[in-house]
Parts: C-alpha cells; sequence; structure tokens
C-alpha cells in the first residue's frame, strides 16, 4: 500500500515537471544577458528593468487582464445559462442538436471565427476595440462553460430538484440553493478554461480590435518576425509569479475562511442541498 | 452560491480596478490627445526613438499597431472600423491592395527627403510611378549556410541544395512562392513562371528535395539556424542578416541563377484619418540619418542611397547585402500572377509538403 | 418515486422555464454561431475570382484533401487517446492528494502563459542541443532527432490539451461516492475489477466531455503543426490557416471548415447516442 503511494505520487510529479519544464526554460533565460532563449552567458536584470520601463508593453499587459476577467465572468455566466437551457430540453435529439451548435466555435479554427466575427461588427457597426475584444472573448468561451457545466447537470438527480419544489421552493430558490452549488465544481472548470483561451487567444483577437487596442497574445506574435524578445520572457515570468502567488494566497485564505466555521460543513455537504433550510 | 458571488464580486472589483490603471497609465501617456498618428507595422520594425523623436519634433503623438502578416493587415484594412494612417506592406501586398482601391495616392511634393532614393529602387512594376508607396526595406532570397557542420563547403547555385550528402539539414521558409519560386529559378525558369508544364517540373524537383528538408518552418527559421538545429537554410536577406548576427560562423549567398528582390513599402491606407501627419512621418523616415539609424536597429537593407553615408563600412560595404548593380539584374521582384496563379501556387506547394521522403 | 407528482412538477415548472433560459443562450447562439455559420457557408460557395461554384466542394474529394483530412483525424485521435491516458490516472490521483483544490489549480496555470513562448521553449527543449538530448545521452541512448517528428506534435498537443481532459474527469471522481468502491473492494473485486467496474463507468460522462473538449478543437490544430512538426503534418486547420491568410482563397477555406463543422456535428451525435442507451 504504501509503496503504491510513492509510485503514484512519483507520477503526479513527473506530470507537473513536464508541465512546468517549458515555463522555467522561459524564467531561466529571462536572465540571460544575451540576447536569444539559446546559450546562457550571463546573469542580468536588464530585461526585467526594460518591462516596467515599457509604459506600451504594461497598458497591453493591464488590457489583457481586464479582457481576460471580464469575458471569463460573463461568459460563465451566459455558459451555465446555456447548460441549464440544455438540460432541461426533455429531447435527446434537441440536447444533441443544440450541442452540436454550441461546439461549432470550438471546432472552427480561429482564423475563421476571427474574420466572421470581424465582417459581424463592421455589419452592426460596433467599433473595433475594447468593446468588440470583449465581445467576442466572450462570444467563443461560452461553449467550453456548458461543456464543463452539461455533464454536472445531468449528474443531479432530478428527484432532488422535485424535492425541493415539493417543499415549496420558489423556481429562483431551486436555482440559487439547489443547482447552483451542485454544480459549482463545474462552474469553477467552466470558468478557468474561459480564462485560458482568453489570456491564449490570438487569431480572434487580431481580428477584432482596432484603435489602438492590444492584447499581449496579438503583440507577442506580431514580434515573432522581428524575433521575440527576452523581455517578453521577463514579463512572462512575472505574470506566472503573480498568477502563483495569487492561487496560493487564494487557497490559503480561503481555507483559513473555511476553517474557522466549517469543519462540519464539509462532511454534510450531501446533506446540505438535500434539504432547503427555510 | 455565496462563495460563487463572492468571487464574481472578486472579479469584477479587480476588472475594474486594473480597468482604470491601464486609463490613467493611457492618460499618462497622452495617448488621449487630438493629434494622433496610427502607424500598423510588423512588430518590432522600426526603431522605437526614432518614433519618440518623430512624436517631439512634430507633437503628434504616435500610436502603433502591430500586425503578422500582410494577408491579416490587408483584411483589417478592407474590413475598416479602424484608423490606420501608415502601413508597410511587401510589394506583392501592395499591388493587390492597389487593386482592391485600399490605398490613397501619395503627394511627393510633400517627401523633400525623397530625392535620397536609390532611383533603383523606385518606378517598380507593383507600383509605378511610386504613386501610393515609398520603400522602406529592401533585400533578397538565398541561402544561409553553416560550412563549420558541412565540413567548409560553400553554397553558389540553387542546385547545390539538392545534393545528397545535405540530408536532413535543410530548413526552408514557409512560404509558397519563395519555394516554388527557387525550384523554377533552379531550372534557370522566371520565378513567375506561369507555364503550367514549367510548373510541374518544378514541383517534381523540389520532391525529389524532400529527403534532404528536415523542416519547412516561419519565423522561428531565423532561432533554429543560429542555434545550429540545421546547416542550411532558405530565407530572406533581412533573416539572414540576423541569423549572422547571431551566430558568425553562418554566410549568405545569392543564389547565381538569380533570386527575388523583394520589398516593404510605407503606405497610406484608406483608413487613414491623419494624410497630412502621414506624409510628415514618411518624410521623416526618409531623412538619410534616420533612415540609417533605423536600417542599423532592423538590421534590413535600407533602399535610401544618402543613408548609406552613415552606416559604419562593414554594413553599407557588405556585398551580400547590398548587392552589386550585376547581380541585381538578375533578381526579379514577385508580379502579381492574379488569384487564381496564386492559388495554384499554393496547391503545389502544399503537395509539396505533403509528399513524403 | 411519485410519478404523478414529478409529471406535475415538470409540468408545472418546464415551460415557463425553459423560455428564461433558453433566451440569452439562443441570443448568443443565433449572433455568435448561426451567423458565422451562414458566412462559412456563403463563402464557401464562391471561387477566387468571385464567380458563384460548387467546385470547392468537389475540389475537397480531392486526394490531397482525404489524405489530409484522415491525418487530421488520425492524429487527433492519437492526441485524445493519450490526453486520457496521461490524464485519468493524473486526475484520479489528484483526487488523493490533501490540497486537491491547489493542485488542480496549479495544473491550469501553465496554460495562462503565452502558447506561442510555451511552443518556443519546446523547441528549445527539444533541439538537437537541447535539455531531452542532452537527458538521453546521459542515460546512453545518445542524440536524436525529437523535433520535427510525429512524437514531438502529439507530445506538445497533449502538453497543451491535457486541462481540458484532467478537469472535466477529476470533477466526475470528485463526485464519486466513495462507498461504492468500498462496497466493491469489500465484495473481494480486484483494484483492476473495481476500477474496470465502478469507477470508470462512472465517470464516464466525465471522460466524455474531456474528449470533446480535446478532439474537437485537435481537429482544427494549426501553428504547432509548422512549429514543432515542421510542416511534415499538414492538418484541416492548417489547410484553413493557409488559405484564408495567405491564398485568400476563403471559398476553399470555408468549404473545408463546412465539412469540419459537419464532422463535428457527426461527433456529438455519435457520442450523445450512447449517453441515452445507458439511461
Amino acid at each position: 500500500m504504501r509503496r503504491s503511494f510513492k509510485a503514484s505520487n512519483l507520477y503526479l510529479w513527473l506530470v507537473f515537471v513536464v508541465l512546468y519544464a517549458p515555463i522555467l526554460y522561459l524564467a531561466y533565460y529571462s536572465f540571460n544577458s544575451g540576447e536569444t532563449m539559446h546559450g546562457f552567458e550571463g546573469f542580468t536584470w536588464q530585461w526585467y528593468r526594460e518591462v516596467f520601463a515599457d509604459t506600451r508593453l504594461l497598458i497591453i499587459l493591464l488590457n489583457t487582464i481586464v479582457i481576460a476577467l471580464f469575458s471569463s465572468a460573463i461568459s460563465t455566466i451566459l455558459g451555465v445559462i446555456g447548460a441549464i437551457a440544455i438540460h432541461k430540453l426533455r429531447k435527446l435529439p434537441n440536447q444533441n442538436a443544440l450541442l452540436s451548435l454550441n461546439n461549432v466555435l470550438i471546432v472552427s479554427p480561429d482564423v475563421i471565427i476571427g474574420a466572421s466575427f470581424l465582417i459581424l461588427f463592421t455589419m452592426l457597426g460596433i467599433k473595433l476595440g475594447f468593446a468588440s475584444v470583449l465581445i467576442s472573448h466572450i462570444a467563443f468561451s461560452v461553449p467550453i462553460v456548458v461543456i464543463m457545466v452539461l455533464p454536472k447537470l445531468k449528474e443531479m438527480s432530478p428527484t432532488l430538484l422535485d424535492a425541493a419544489r415539493d417543499l415549496g421552493a420558489t423556481e429562483w430558490d431551486v436555482l440559487s440553493k439547489v443547482m447552483l452549488p451542485f454544480i459549482k465544481s463545474g462552474i469553477f472548470a467552466g470558468f478557468f478554461m474561459a480564462l485560458t483561451y482568453s489570456l491564449d487567444d490570438f487569431a480572434v483577437t487580431f481580428f477584432v480590435t482596432g484603435n489602438g487596442f492590444t492584447t499581449l497574445s496579438v503583440e507577442i506574435y506580431s514580434r515573432a518576425r522581428q524575433g521575440v524578445s527576452l523581455q517578453i520572457n521577463a514579463l512572462s515570468t512575472l505574470i506566472f509569479l503573480f498568477t502563483l502567488a495569487l492561487v496560493v494566497g487564494y487557497y490559503a485564505i480561503s481555507r483559513r475562511g473555511q476553517a474557522a466555521g466549517s469543519g462540519a460543513r464539509r462532511k454534510d455537504r450531501n446533506v446540505d442541498w438535500g434539504l432547503p433550510n427555510k | 452560491m455565496n462563495q460563487l458571488i463572492r468571487m464574481l464580486l472578486l472579479v469584477l472589483v479587480l476588472g475594474f480596478a486594473l480597468m482604470y490603471g491601464a486609463s490613467a497609465l493611457n492618460s499618462s501617456e497622452g495617448y488621449s490627445g487630438d493629434s494622433t498618428l496610427t502607424i500598423y507595422n510588423w512588430g518590432d520594425y522600426i526603431d522605437p526613438d526614432l518614433v519618440s523623436e518623430f512624436e517631439k519634433e512634430s507633437g503628434i503623438k504616435v500610436i502603433y499597431q502591430t500586425f503578422d502578416s500582410n494577408e491579416a493587415m490587408m483584411t483589417k484594412i478592407e474590413q475598416g472600423g479602424t484608423t490606420f494612417d501608415i502601413s508597410v506592406p511587401s510589394e506583392y501586398a501592395i499591388s493587390k491592395m492597389k487593386e482592391e482601391n485600399l490605398l490613397l495616392p501619395i503627394d511627393h511634393s510633400k517627401l523633400p527627403n525623397l530625392k535620397y532614393v536609390n532611383p533603383r529602387f523606385m518606378d517598380l512594376s507593383f507600383d509605378p510611378d511610386n504613386r501610393y508607396s515609398i520603400p522602406y526595406f529592401w533585400g533578397t532570397v538565398g541561402i544561409i549556410y553553416n560550412s563549420d557542420m558541412l565540413g567548409g563547403r560553400t553554397f553558389k547555385s540553387w542546385n547545390d541544395l539538392w545534393d545528397p550528402s545535405l540530408r536532413n539539414q535543410i530548413l526552408l521558409v514557409d512560404g509558397a512562392r519563395e519555394v516554388i519560386g527557387f525550384g523554377l529559378n533552379s531550372l534557370h525558369y522566371s520565378l513567375n513562371d506561369t507555364n503550367e508544364a514549367h510548373l510541374q517540373e518544378a514541383k517534381a524537383k523540389l520532391n525529389r528535395l524532400t529527403p534532404n528538408v528536415k523542416a519547412i518552418v516561419g519565423d522561428e527559421i531565423k532561432m533554429l539556424l543560429a542555434n545550429e538545429e540545421a546547416a542550411v537554410g532558405v530565407v530572406w536577406s533581412g533573416d539572414a542578416s540576423e541569423i549572422m548576427d547571431a551566430n558568425d560562423k553562418l554566410d549568405y549567398v545569392v543564389p547565381e541563377e538569380g533570386s527575388n528582390l523583394w520589398f516593404d513599402n510605407m503606405v497610406i491606407p484608406k483608413t487613414a484619418r491623419n494624410i497630412e501627419g502621414a506624409h510628415k512621418f514618411i518624410n521623416f523616415m526618409l531623412d538619410p540619418k534616420h533612415a540609417a539609424q533605423n536600417a542599423e536597429y532592423v538590421g534590413y537593407s535600407t533602399p535610401n542611397e544618402k543613408a548609406m553615408d552613415y552606416l559604419p563600412e562593414d554594413i553599407s560595404g557588405d556585398t551580400r547585402f547590398y548587392p552589386d548593380p550585376e547581380l541585381t539584374s538578375k533578381l526579379e521582384v514577385y508580379k502579381n500572377l492574379g488569384k487564381k496563379m496564386l492559388s495554384h501556387y499554393n496547391e503545389l506547394f502544399l503537395e509539396f509538403k505533403m509528399h513524403r521522403k | 418515486m411519485r410519478p404523478a407528482a414529478e409529471a406535475q412538477a415538470q409540468g408545472r415548472t418546464l415551460p415557463r422555464s425553459r423560455n428564461i433560459y433558453l433566451v440569452p443562450y439562443l441570443l448568443w447562439m443565433v449572433l455568435f454561431v448561426f451567423a458565422p455559420i451562414l458566412l462559412i457557408v456563403y463563402d464557401s460557395l464562391f471561387d477566387v475570382e468571385g464567380a458563384f461554384t460548387f467546385a470547392n466542394y468537389a475540389h475537397f474529394f480531392t486526394p490531397v484533401y482525404m489524405k489530409m483530412t484522415f491525418s487530421s483525424f488520425w492524429y487527433a485521435f492519437l492526441i485524445t487517446a493519450f490526453s486520457l491516458l496521461v490524464g485519468y490516472p493524473a486526475a484520479y490521483l489528484l483526487t488523493k492528494t490533501k490540497h486537491k483544490q491547489l493542485w488542480l489549480l496549479l495544473l491550469i496555470l501553465p496554460s495562462w502563459i503565452n502558447l506561442l513562448l510555451k511552443t518556443y521553449a519546446f523547441i528549445g527543449l527539444f533541439g538537437t542541443y537541447g535539455a531531452a538530448n542532452a537527458i538521453l545521452e546521459t542515460i546512453g541512448i545518445g542524440r536524436r532527432q525529437i523535433l520535427f517528428t510525429d512524437f514531438s506534435f502529439v507530445f506538445v498537443s497533449v502538453y497543451i490539451f491535457i486541462p481540458f481532459m484532467i478537469l472535466p474527469v477529476f470533477n466526475a471522481l470528485e463526485e464519486l461516492n466513495p462507498s461504492l468502491i468500498d462496497a466493491s473492494r469489500d465484495l473481494g473485486a480486484s483494484p483492476w475489477t473495481t476500477f474496470r467496474r465502478v469507477i470508470f463507468p462512472l465517470t464516464l460522462n466525465g471522460v466524455k466531455s474531456g474528449c470533446q473538449a480535446v478532439f474537437i478543437p485537435a481537429l482544427s490544430l494549426f501553428m504547432i503543426t509548422r512549429l514543432i512538426a515542421g510542416s511534415r503534418i499538414i492538418t484541416l486547420g492548417t489547410a484553413i490557416e493557409q488559405h484564408f491568410l495567405v491564398t485568400q482563397d476563403w471559398g476553399m477555406g470555408a468549404t473545408i471548415a463546412v465539412f469540419l463543422i459537419i464532422a463535428m456535428a457527426i461527433i456529438m451525435v455519435l457520442t450523445g447516442t450512447r449517453s441515452r442507451l445507458r439511461r
């Protein structure tokens, strides 16, 4: 038993090492006094100084985060609504049809989405810039949220909802006290996937942006022809460390908060949504 | 539910705070002023010091936006919805944009510095009389090779690439015109050839090259060659100069059969608002000192004859990047072959890529 | 159960609630799914010179594109299979760790760093003089070409998609009632039988949504095909990219996209019917 536990730990460690290897590689070279990600010449803070001196880059960074946060929050809301809508359809073929349509944006290559969104926005007369980028990020993040949330809904037993209704819960109570808590993990998964989509997207953003508004991905790709400078490595390292601190910090705080009142809460989660209190 | 709402609030508050931060930075940079000039260029394709100097000299605030391919840039300009006062497309893109009325004519009387441009680079087939475009940088397509890795061998001709000893050693740039072009050149055909028999002959010949081809890549080719991932590459001269900066074991040659002569020119797209400012900017960049400074920063060849005086001898005297007139006469500019033919070129290139060793 | 009460409950709530939830979702769909699909289908009916034609569809059924379709599906299948193979155990082991939510977030975190940069890092790691080859050399296998091979392509693709697989599987495993596993053990089932007969079937929904979230975008991968596979692998996504951005033959690009969408719909229907059988 003990030995197998160790072997399994090793496997997880291996997965994490592989996942973080490219990032460590990028971070390592951000201290390179040479010009490229090949051949470490000496240690320097030069690239980090350049990041902080480059206001344009910082503005782009802030834009990127703002878009990512807003778009994933809104698309999570929309996606949850969409998943519930699909789930509530009684006929399975209808569900499948709607789900297929849902996935069109996932399967379509970014270039096509970008180009058709561009045509759409110019037709609708939306000024290209912050708004158009935000709208399109919301649009292409919705389907992934639906995909993440729907299985959780399917796991929920219908009797649970009926029980709640029989006990006199309103439709809103059912949603907020039964359904949403149950699918919470799916919602978080959807939110983080949406965040990933938004931060990573280049092609769609490229097409729908304009009037001086740029995100980090667009900037990095367009620098590729001249070679991406180690300044970008430095910036990515900073972003990485910052998000790492944020994630770990948030986790620690939320655990401390939970520990105060809810040592028991986790255990009787199963009971929690079974019996609406009021 | 509470946790969800708390999370949502956190995200929104953070979002608005950062948005405020961005707009504060924006206004501190003066990006919201009235007199602005939006430049749409390749990433890192201009010396940023020149941009600030232009801003100081003219009082115009420059907004710099970037693209990564001519085609994507054209799509953006065609659709409109955003302002670009200056753009820097390649020559084939210019003839296409001209056809589709995406360009505004340039008023030469507002460009006193135009006289410094080498007449050899003016009035070319893609833009007669330079009505719509002013040369920014130019270059060639050729072979870059690492003699050290190949036991001291050198290259002179396109046909040297087919040498069986180069197995798995060649990197090609991912461009249909470039690859099919050198296939045609190696057979002593023009790289603007549209004769189907010649094209098929070139493709059959390229198929025989596949054992030597390690990969067909984009901009990464510079990094790969500088890191000695492969010994030989077919690249644009601008890339070659950057690779050689990073690794001095490499050398560049324009093959004797001839090759491509390419241009990136400044244009004023139809989306321009500040046409006056755009002319000012073009004239600023044509100033020999500025052109020289830019050429040193970017590392490409400048078409500005007078700027040569301001460049260090080892740059201006380098015949690999400033070839003599004899070799230049063998170079061809890509002609606009029409959409059908271009499609055909791409289809041939796609088949070549899918041809397995 | 009380069928009468259930029917009554449904009768009371369904029509009204369906309207409420469908409205914003359908609005999104009309704007950002129907409109683009219509545009794509419309575009696919024109040739490069803007003349109306069905030739693009005929052209799709030539050997070049058939071969490309086949290889796209093959690689997407490989990527999904390996993602599942690596991701399922990882997700399972994650549920056993102490701070599982934290580890899960840390698993997603690398995907927030720009993909192009990570790809460059992989080029460095897999290169002839990179870390991977250095390891191979020290353990006595010797240097070999890793970059621009099928291996590196599948590896990097799995790297990109693995969070999309692990997340839904993890969530499914989390919901698994541990007493079921105990019961299976108490009844004398071996760990493998327990996994095969109890755990895996009960997490099938998560596996399914993971596979969808990997397979479908894997069909239209591009960029990696050039940077990591050196254009040795051409997928439908690459071809579309080329047609839209290089040839500007939007008609042909749109035609391939139409086939991709059809393929995706077929996959969804196939995975959907199975779920009906399970009920």
